[in-house]
Parts: C-alpha cells; sequence; structure tokens
C-alpha cells in the first residue's frame, strides 16, 4: 500500500471528498493519516464542517478503531517561507525576500515554483520522521489538482530539475521526483459516469503513464442506484397507459379514468423513465469505457440527502469494504 | 447541526407556503441582442458546464444575427467536435452549419503560441530569438500556474483589438482559485513595479544615486540568496530573461491594464455559470462577491443542470408510500424473507423474469378489470397455490405491471429528493445574493455531441420559465 495516495479528478466529480474518505479510512485501527489540500479552497475544512484550516497539521477527524486524521492546508508563501528557514536557516533573508516581492514572485509567476512547494510538502510529510525513527504518518493523502493539470502538477519538479542544473533547489526536485515515482506514490482518478468526465480519466491516464508517475485506482463517485433494471425498461417501451393509470390507482393515487389523479401522473412518470432509460444506456457505456483501461474500478453511492459529515463516514466505510486500503 | 432537514418539512414547505424568495429571471436574449454587448465572459468553477454553456451563448448569439467568437480555454474534445471543429487552435475557426444571418467562429487558447507571438511582435528578431530560447521563457510559456490566465486576458485584448466580431464570449481557465484571471494583471503589474525586477537586473544596473547606496548592499545580498537557492545557472537564465524582456514589459503591463478596464466598460456582461449543488453555489457567491469588489458588470448566475418534474404535486414520501403498497405482495412471496423492497429480477421466481424479458405479448393482452386499492393483496395467494396454472396469466401480467408501476414511482421520489435538495442550495444562494438574477437551465439526460445539442442548451438558457417544481405548483 503506497504511503503517498494522490486524489485527482475533473472538476465537479467531488475529488475533495473522495480524498476525505480515503484519508478516513486508511486512518481506521489506530493509523495516523494526514489530508493535504494544494489549491487553497478550504474544502477540506467545509467537509468536516470546521472552521478554516491554517497552514499548521491539526487533527480534524477520529476515525472508527481509534485512527486520527490530520489535515494540512498548504499556503505556498508559507511553505516557501519554512522551507528556505528549514534547509538555508534563511528566516531574515525569507522576510526579506517578501519585502522585495520575492516571495510573491516565487510562488505565483515563476514557473513551477508554487508548485515545487506544494508538491515538496506532501513529500516532506511522507517522509518526516519521530525521534523513535517511525513515521509519523502512515498514509498521506492529497486533495490534488484536477486531471487535466494533474501530470504537470507532480511533474514539475522534473522540469524544475531540469532548469535548476545544480544548486539546492535541484537537488531538492530530484528527492521529490523520487518519492513521486516510485511505488510509495500512488495516484487515483475520480470520475462520474459520464462522457467528458470519463474522457478525461482516459487522457489523465495515458498521461500519467507516458510521465512513469504511478497510477493507482479509478473511483467512480455519484453513483445513482438501480431503480429500473433492463427488463423494466424494456417493459416501459410497451406498457400501456391505462395498465399503470390502473396500477397507480390501485395504490392509492387516485382515479384511473381520464383526467383522474392516476392517469394525470402516468405521462409524466414514463417521461422520467424514458430520461432515466437514456441516462442508464450511457452509464453502461461509460462503465465499459473505464473497464478497458485496464485498472481496479471502485464506485461509490451518490447519497440522497447530499454530502456532510455522516455521509463521509459511509464512504469511508465502503472504501475500506472494497479492499481500498 | 447542518445535516439538511428531513426532505417531508421541505416538502410540506413547497405545498403550503409560497416560494420564499423568487429569484429575479436573468433574460438572456436582450442581452445577447443587445449591439451595445461586446464582451460575455462565462466564469464558475470546474466541472459546471462553464465551457458548455460559452459555445451554446455563442451560437445562439450567432444565430440570432450577431457575428460572434467564442474564445475557449480548455475545452473537451467532445465540445469542440460538436462545434464541427475537430482540433480547436489559437485562430478563431468559423463553424459550419449554423443557422441565420450571423457567425459564429470558434477558437482554443494556445498559451505557448501566444506568448510566443507576443514576443514576436514586440522583440526585434534578434532578442526576440534569445528570449524563445531561454530555458526560464521556455518554462514559463509552456503553461505553468498562472500563465494560461495572463494569456486568456492578453488574447481577448487582442480580439477586441481587431474588432472584427460584434461579440465575444470568453469561458475562463479552470483555476485554483476562480477568478485569477482578475488578478493577473495586477500581479504583473506588482512585480514589474516592485524592487524585486531590480534586483534581477542588479547586475545590469548597478550603482546610481548616493541614496540607493544602503538598498544596493541590500541587493547584492539579495543577489546572493537567489544565487543560492535556485543555484547559479538558473538565476542567470532569469536574469537574462528579465533583461531581454525588460523593454516589453512595459506593454505587458499596458495592455493587461486595458484589459482589465475593457472588462469593466459597460459593453461587458459577466455571468457566473453553477450548478445546484452546495460546493459550485459556494463557489459562486464567491464569484459575485469578488466581481462586485472589482467592479465588473455582473449580468446574473447561470445554474445549469436543474432538475424538473412534471408530477411534482406527488411527493417523495406518496410516492413510496404507494411504491410498498404494490410491492407489498411481493414481501409475502418471499419465503426466505430476502431484502423485502427491491425490484430487481433476481427476486423472481424463472417464469416472472421470463415474462418481464416478453413484455410484447403482455403489452397487448387485454387488460384486466379496474383492481381497487386491495386486489393485488387478493389475487396474490391464488398465483402462489397455481403459479403454472391458466389463471395465473392474468396476475402475472398485473404484476409485471405493478412493479413497473412500483420502480416508476421511486425513481420520482428519487427525483422528488433531488429537486427539494437542489431548490435548497439554491434558495441559500438566492437569501445571500437576492440581487443576482438567474436563469435556470434544465438538465440534459445526455451529453453533447453536436450543433443541435448546443441549440438545445441554447434554448433551455433562454427559457424564461422551465419546469421547477415550485413555479409548477404554485400555478
Amino acid at each position: 500500500m503506497s504511503r503517498l495516495q494522490v486524489v485527482s479528478g475533473k472538476g465537479g466529480t467531488g475529488k475533495t471528498t473522495v480524498a476525505a474518505a480515503l484519508a478516513l479510512a486508511l486512518a481506521t485501527e489506530g493509523k495516523r493519516t494526514l489530508l493535504v489540500e494544494v489549491e487553497g479552497r478550504q474544502g477540506i475544512a467545509q467537509l468536516f464542517e470546521t472552521e478554516a484550516l491554517p497552514y499548521e497539521e491539526r487533527k480534524i477527524a477520529v476515525a472508527p478503531g481509534g485512527g486520527e486524521v490530520y489535515a494540512l492546508a498548504i499556503d505556498p508563501e508559507l511553505a516557501l517561507l519554512d522551507y528556505l528557514q528549514m534547509f538555508y536557516k534563511m528566516g531574515g533573508a525569507g522576510r526579506a525576500l517578501k519585502k522585495l516581492g520575492a516571495i510573491d514572485f516565487a510562488t505565483t509567476i515563476a514557473p513551477g515554483l508554487r508548485d515545487v512547494l506544494l508538491t515538496g510538502k506532501a513529500c516532506e510529510a511522507v517522509r518526516r520522521k519521530d525521534k523513535a525513527g517511525r513515521f509519523v504518518y502512515d498514509y498521506v493523502v492529497m486533495d490534488a489538482p484536477p486531471t487535466g493539470r494533474i501530470t504537470r502538477f507532480l511533474n514539475v519538479n522534473d522540469e524544475v530539475a531540469g532548469l535548476a542544473r545544480i544548486g539546492p533547489i535541484h537537488n531538492q526536485a530530484q528527492a521529490v521526483m523520487r518519492v513521486l515515482k516510485s511505488s510509495e506514490t500512488a495516484v487515483h482518478l475520480v470520475t462520474l459516469l459520464e462522457e467528458m468526465p470519463v474522457q478525461e480519466t482516459a487522457d489523465g491516464i495515458a498521461e500519467l503513464r507516458s510521465a512513469r508517475l504511478p497510477v493507482g485506482r479509478i473511483i467512480v463517485n455519484m453513483v445513482r442506484p438501480e431503480v429500473l433494471d433492463a427488463a423494466d425498461l424494456e417493459l416501459v417501451r410497451s406498457v400501456p397507459r391505462v395498465a399503470v393509470a390502473k396500477s397507480l390507482s390501485s395504490a392509492g393515487l387516485g382515479g384511473a379514468r381520464r383526467g383522474g389523479n392516476a392517469e394525470r401522473l402516468v405521462d409524466p412518470l414514463l417521461t422520467q423513465a424514458d430520461e432515466y432509460a437514456e441516462r442508464y444506456a450511457l452509464e453502461h457505456e461509460q462503465r465499459a469505457v473505464l473497464a478497458e483501461l485496464g485498472l481496479p474500478v471502485h464506485e461509490l453511492p451518490l447519497l440522497a440527502e447530499g454530502m456532510d459529515l455522516a455521509g463521509l463516514y459511509e464512504l469511508a466505510g465502503e472504501l475500506r469494504e472494497q479492499g481500498l486500503t | 447541526m447542518s445535516r439538511p432537514e428531513p426532505a417531508k418539512a421541505q416538502d410540506a414547505l413547497r405545498h403550503h407556503a409560497p416560494h420564499l424568495s423568487p429569484a429575479r429571471v436573468l433574460d438572456l436574449d436582450p442581452l445577447l441582442d443587445d449591439p451595445k454587448t461586446r464582451i460575455v465572459v462565462c466564469c464558475g468553477s470546474g466541472g459546471v458546464g462553464k465551457t458548455t454553456t460559452a459555445a451554446a451563448l455563442g451560437l445562439r448569439a450567432a444565430e440570432r444575427g450577431r457575428k460572434v467568437v467564442v474564445l475557449t480555454i480548455d475545452p473537451a474534445r467532445r465540445l469542440a467536435q460538436s462545434m464541427g471543429i475537430d482540433s480547436l487552435d489559437n485562430t478563431p475557426r468559423r463553424v459550419k452549419g449554423v443557422e441565420g444571418d450571423g457567425e459564429l467562429h470558434a477558437m482554443m487558447l494556445d498559451m505557448k503560441r501566444t506568448f510566443d507571438e507576443i514576443v514576436e511582435a514586440h522583440a526585434d528578431r534578434e532578442r526576440a530569438a534569445a528570449i524563445l530560447g531561454n530555458p526560464f521563457y521556455q518554462s514559463l510559456s509552456a503553461g505553468f500556474a498562472g500563465t494560461q490566465e495572463y494569456m486568456a486576458m492578453e488574447k481577448l485584448g487582442q480580439l477586441r483589438a481587431r474588432d472584427e466580431w460584434d461579440l465575444i464570449v470568453v469561458d475562463t481557465p479552470p483555476s485554483r482559485s476562480a477568478l485569477d484571471f482578475l488578478d493577473a494583471p495586477k500581479r504583473l503589474g506588482s512585480f514589474l513595479d516592485g524592487k524585486l525586477i531590480r534586483v534581477l537586473l542588479a547586475p545590469a544596473k548597478v550603482g546610481g544615486r548616493a541614496g540607493m547606496k544602503f538598498l544596493n548592499v541590500g541587493m547584492s545580498m539579495m543577489t546572493g540568496a537567489l544565487g543560492k537557492l535556485l543555484g547559479g545557472q538558473l538565476l542567470k537564465d532569469v536574469q537574462t530573461f528579465v533583461a531581454a524582456m525588460d523593454s516589453m514589459f512595459g506593454g505587458f503591463r499596458t495592455r493587461a491594464d486595458a484589459t482589465y478596464k475593457l472588462l469593466q466598460a459597460p459593453g461587458t456582461a459577466f455571468l457566473v455559470v453553477a450548478a445546484p449543488e452546495r460546493d459550485a453555489l459556494r463557489e459562486a457567491a464567491y464569484f459575485v462577491e469578488r466581481l462586485a469588489a472589482e467592479d465588473m458588470p455582473l449580468a446574473g448566475l447561470v445554474l445549469n443542470r436543474v432538475h424538473g418534474s412534471g408530477a411534482d404535486r406527488l411527493s417523495a414520501e406518496r410516492a413510496l408510500a404507494a411504491a410498498e403498497n404494490l410491492e407489498e405482495p411481493r414481501i409475502v412471496d418471499q419465503e426466505g424473507g430476502k431484502a423485502g423492497l427491491r425490484n430487481s429480477p433476481d427476486t423472481y421466481d424463472s417464469s416472472e423474469s421470463a415474462a418481464s424479458e416478453a413484455p410484447a405479448p403482455e403489452a397487448s393482452a387485454p387488460q384486466a378489470p379496474a383492481p381497487d386499492a386491495g386486489s393485488p393483496a387478493a389475487t396474490d395467494p391464488e398465483r402462489t397455490a397455481a403459479a403454472d396454472g391458466p389463471k395465473s396469466v392474468t396476475p402475472h401480467v398485473e404484476r409485471s405491471v405493478d412493479q413497473l408501476t412500483a420502480g416508476l414511482l421511486r425513481l420520482h421520489a428519487e427525483r422528488m429528493r433531488l429537486l427539494s435538495r437542489e431548490q435548497r442550495t439554491r434558495d441559500r444562494f438566492t437569501a445571500l445574493h437576492p440581487e443576482v438574477a438567474v436563469a435556470e437551465v434544465a438538465a440534459l439526460p445526455g451529453d453533447v455531441h453536436d450543433l443541435a445539442g448546443l441549440r438545445d442548451i441554447g434554448d433551455r438558457l433562454a427559457a424564461h420559465r422551465p419546469e421547477l417544481p415550485d413555479r409548477a405548483a404554485d400555478a
């Protein structure tokens, strides 16, 4: 089991949710995980219903069986100052650089430095050990940038190592790359059973593979329950409206005659069934596409009440049951 | 505490109280038709259908007679194909198949190409070659965080300056924080005004007034620190790059400022795009606030993928109760006591599933007499007693229809729950921002593949009254 779990996916697929559920699932039975946010959106805080996370590792949840989930929202600017202090004892110079606008430059404009800092901080947490020589975190889960940018994001250190061919940045970039390209890392992609996210997942996997980054699993999120099956849908196409009206009426929903309450329900209900049928066919196609990609595929259910803390634990349980941990 | 209220309360609310705060309706056609509207910017978080919305608006405006260009940032391949263009590139291409007198052109931002063009246009040949060959430049232009935003702004400015189009529809980059493209000019400005650039240029421009002496000492210390950090060779690359770009920076700055002002001008309309989900609407609220803070003209919110139901008077609870009613006999059927309320075919005996696989004869079969509420249960013992007897044919048909009807009702219950959840999130937004006009776009069951699909979305965008539960219920 890789110690750095990177979770990416197209925007809107719920990758933050999946990352959080995975961190919870991995923390079960006394383990300690760190959930890392890199995009400054405070999605983790929202999900765990706590106030905005500072740039500090903070315990945010207790997992079943006594494990702990810590969270960290990485702020590139603070990470850079941190880094200058940690590696070069340049705390004072850091402040001076900040005054000059160099920190702002480094974290927003300079090519890739921002991404170097973010991945660097995550890798530092993966490698960190306590005094007894044990890893401080059993697992680090990263809520990473979306699929379209993930390869470039993770590969940035390669690029930077090429750009800065000597010096501490070069060495740091190479050290980070060693973690990211090893079996210590697994990159998971979250998708929905819709055409565009599935296409993006397929493209993302190809990109990750060509950059030799370790691809983990595909996680299909928000899978809707199968309410009608293939046989039902077959019947929808041929069933006489009158029969449905009568059935509705027999269930206590009003008169089956023309204009009766039950009768007036028939058309809208059949329309909804047609829409469902269209989606059902589409979902089947997309499942087949995903199956072709040659990776383990997991499915998480759509939670009827929307996403909340209880739902997060439910998804974590689901991930454990499906053997992701 | 922030757990959503039970759906029951919501349903009660919908049926017995008028809708809390009906949002102002955003009327898109007048906006698209108005010759004074020259730029429409679609912004929003990832995955809400921003690019599709931009394309659909562009097509609609074109078919209503305007000459439109759509600038997309990173369209899904399929969307490009839906406009009949296999691969969009950095020059606007005319889209074929547009009806009416207008024209639709589409392009996709190529960051590196745009950046290269700027360098080529603003530097003499020798200097341009030096910049294009600089390793630092090559990384910068190939699309690290931030570059996309600058280049989108730059391209927008270029398109507007050419004045070839009545209307430019812009899709915005899928940024980590949504409005990065608005910050781009400012950031560039503060960088160019800052001391850092002088530090980077220090080897070339050391010296000067006596009063600057202290600063210069500080600067050489800084250069030393930067060199230590970056490695001497990278610092040299950066310095060479900055020196070569020095004369061009002013131009960058002027253009970025001009584009920023263009965005604030009356001819621009911002549309915030969202889906009726908590996270997307939270981001949308953030956009609305930021745009107001920056004096950017917001036209309204486009809420994509809103669900409706033609049977919204039937609540989720009643639909479920009725479904259980229809399924009750099956619970009696299942001696093993398997999950009682599922309707998957594997809980049936083989003759039953054979019947549902061949529905055509059943459908043409004469209808059973109208059963009253208790009849399915009443016929049930008969069916189990003589499953293969001739009499069982009619109950079989009834049972399949009942089973299907129960499924239809469950599907409806699911839809109603979705509706009330969507409405809750939307109401939360409307309560916070009652001033924002909203255009709701009814959800499509499938994906968009062609112009017809985009046209359909355009129709949905412009429809004043999509089928919405509250409104239909009030009627």
